[in-house]
């Protein structure tokens, strides 16, 4: 039944979609984000790098005014497929972005691929992803891609035994594999790898656990909301006075939350591909804007790829002269580069995934606050498991 | 080893702080309230508001998150619960769900999705070794507290005057109403003893557990887990389970950590096959 009623609401997406837009001047962008619920931090951090874009880029693109329909699918997968169905079909949407989860972001692979409409993620990570539809194009983070430099990073710094902690969850296999693989090839050793559930209360018992091992570092990666918590206790166990070095993806010292986890955080290492802190003229620009629009809030790594969604909706729209054809619009992005705030990037053509700079930050007091400070930079990497 | 023990105590304690209150309403009152994870919940973002708007210090904010809570307890009470006490399990367990999903809007509309974090006073942090075993500051302070009252709680349903009212008006609200026991004043005090427990645990629990808008669904199935292995005749079931399971889940986690997740169903589905009716059941229980 249910393979008949996709059918049907396909063919009616691929009806409606058919029809020629040419005569319009308005480009409608439909942006599916958790705006309610656990992830809403997600939602809100995405929604203000788009609007930051708008409003530091005006709301043209080639020859069309743009439009961004932002609804909320409270973080389930259901409801996301729901929505970006409706955006096709009722909104006449040219393109869909956002997605704050992997679950949410498979769901709308079938309504992509017979609306043939690109869609930008904006948040969710796993690799599996792009390869659901030819239409994914993504501005986040290529799977494990922040993982892989750390572990080269790690070696590097003579830290040969490593425990990894992480999250028993997609990208948390993700992440796991893409840092043990890149580490036991640099010539590391992983002394135990733990998955910690997703909801769980108290890491008391895995932390005393990589106490026991005693090894030279512990590789976490948490969802960032968590990783506070996870910081705190780290501190409180005194790991790091059992000479223990903390080293994470920088989901853990979310930028959006650094300064409420305060000084349990220095000195901590991570690699990611965004800072609040990076030293450009761009990321200056963005973050006054994100600042000045939202509260005084910080953008973090999420709101970044909602800001690089905008650019490569503008640059493709620019490049096919305000043609909203979905298939030309996905030809357009590939291989597109430019630079973001968080430094540069590209589309690489092959996978349609982001190829970007990881960097290596530390933690430290700027001022009265906390930033992610970088101080080494691994260039163009790519997503390790897209090869495979 | 010791210190795995430690650390499941002082879990354990956690959990019975957080969910005695239900254990009161569910056993003495006989009120089926799954919106108890709101109250405490309510306690955590108390304690969140004064000490981050206000810089209030971590001591007073434990006080003041049992009282603010007991009072919001009471009020509730008063204009929605006891409307339900006639009402049949499903018709309590429905309104008490819907409680729950609005305050999560309520908390996530006013306070925002995100996770809420307070640093706590410097000498509540860190840990020290004692004879060898690492024991956490702050857990020993949790310790501390919750059994200073477990005690006091055991000793004021048992000893006291107001105790004894209470367990009358339970097991016969009529005859009880006859002696001259305001029964509708004991409950309402009851509830709010609950819910400041409650809240006073959510207070606690802000730098264990994590506090976000999910906080009463998240940890739902804990309380549930609690009440039904402990029993809700007393106060020493709950208590016993909380502290089995603290140190099932938190020794599961640390020795077999693939099936660290599971280890406390195990626990509970165990105790339950043994003992259907919690490890303390009262014969003849309602």
């Amino acid at each position: 039944m249910i393979t008949r009623r996709i059918f049907i609401a396909g063919t009616m997406v691929a009806a409606l979609a058919g029809t020629p837009s040419f005569a319009q001047d308005v480009v409608k962008i439909g942006l599916v984000l958790p705006m309610t619920g656990p992830f809403a931090s997600t939602g809100r951090q995405v929604e203000a790098g788009v609007r930051a874009y708008m409003a530091l880029h005006g709301d043209t693109a080639g020859g069309k005014k743009i439009e961004v329909v932002l609804r909320d699918d409270a973080g389930t997968a259901d409801q996301t497929r729901r929505i970006a169905q409706e955006l096709v079909v009722n909104e006449g949407v040219s393109m869909l972005m956002g997605f704050g989860l992997t679950p949410l972001a498979m769901s709308v692979a079938p309504v992509l691929n017979q609306a043939k409409i690109p869609a930008i993620i904006t948040s969710a990570t796993t690799s599996a992803i792009m390869k659901q539809s030819e239409y994914f194009v993504r501005t986040s983070m290529a799977g494990p891609q922040s993982a892989v430099p750390v572990a080269t990073w790690a070696v590097e710094n003579g830290l040969k035994r490593v425990v990894t902690l992480v999250t028993d969850y997609g990208p948390g296999h993700d992440i796991e594999k893409g840092f043990t693989d890149q580490f036991k090839k640099e010539g590391g050793e992983i002394v135990e790898a733990v998955r910690v559930p997703l909801q769980n209360p108290d890491f008391a018992p895995f932390l005393q656990r990589v106490r026991d091992a005693k090894p030279d570092a512990i590789f976490v990666f948490v969802p960032s909301g968590v990783g506070s918590v996870f910081m705190k206790q780290f501190a409180d166990r005194g790991l790091a006075d059992a000479g223990i070095k903390l080293i994470a993806t920088g989901d853990v010292t979310d930028d959006d939350l650094l300064n409420a986890i305060g000084d349990p955080a220095l000195d901590v290492i991570t690699g990611h591909f965004y800072s609040a802190n990076h030293d450009s003229p761009e990321n200056k620009a963005y973050v006054e804007q994100v600042k000045k629009a939202a509260n005084n809030m910080r953008p973090n790594f999420m709101s970044v790829g909602g800001y690089d969604a905008m650019h490569l909706a503008y640059a493709a729209l620019e490049k096919t002269g305000g043609d909203t054809d979905g298939t030309k619009l996905v030809e357009a992005m590939k291989g597109m580069e430019w630079t973001s705030p968080r430094g540069p990037i590209s589309i690489d053509p092959a996978t349609r995934d982001i190829v970007q700079d990881i960097y290596i930050r530390k933690v430290e007091k700027v001022g009265d606050e906390l930033y992610n400070v970088e101080f080494a930079t691994y260039e163009k990497i790519k997503d390790p498991f897209a090869a495979q | 080893m010791l210190t795995i023990l430690f650390d499941g105590i002082a879990y354990g304690m956690l959990l019975f702080v957080l969910a005695c209150g239900l254990s009161i309403t569910l056993g003495l009152m006989n009120f089926v309230n799954l919106a108890h994870g709101a109250f405490a919940m309510a306690g955590g973002y108390i304690t969140v508001i004064m000490m981050n708007r206000y810089g209030i210090s971590f001591y007073w904010c434990l006080p003041a998150a049992f009282f603010v809570t007991a009072l919001i307890g009471v009020l509730l009470e008063r204009t929605l619960y006891r409307r339900l006490y006639k009402s049949s399990h499903l018709d309590q367990v429905l309104f008490s769900i819907g409680l729950v999903f609005m305050s999560i809007a309520a908390v996530d509309y006013f306070m925002g999705g995100q996770q809420q974090l307070i640093s706590l006073p410097p000498e509540l942090r860190g840990r020290f070794d004692f004879f060898g075993v690492g024991i956490g500051r702050y857990r020993l302070f949790i310790i501390v507290l919750c059994a200073a009252l477990t005690v006091a709680l055991q000793l004021a349903l048992t000893r006291t005057r107001f105790g004894s009212q209470l367990r009358a008006a339970v097991d016969d609200g009529r005859v009880a109403r006859g002696l001259g026991i305001n029964v509708s004043v004991v409950f309402a005090l009851t509830f709010a003893l609950g819910s400041g427990l409650a809240g006073l645990g959510g207070a606690l629990g802000t730098e264990i557990l994590g506090l976000d808008p999910n906080f009463p669904l998240k940890f739902l199935i804990y309380f549930m887990i609690v009440v039904t292995v402990g029993g809700t005749s007393s106060i020493t079931g709950p208590f016993v389970a909380a502290l089995l399971l603290g140190i099932a889940d938190v020794a599961g986690k640390y020795y077999v950590p693939q099936a660290g997740a599971f280890i406390i169903y195990g626990v509970m589905i165990m105790v339950l096959i043994l003992r259907p009716h919690g490890l303390f059941a009262r014969e003849g229980g309602r």
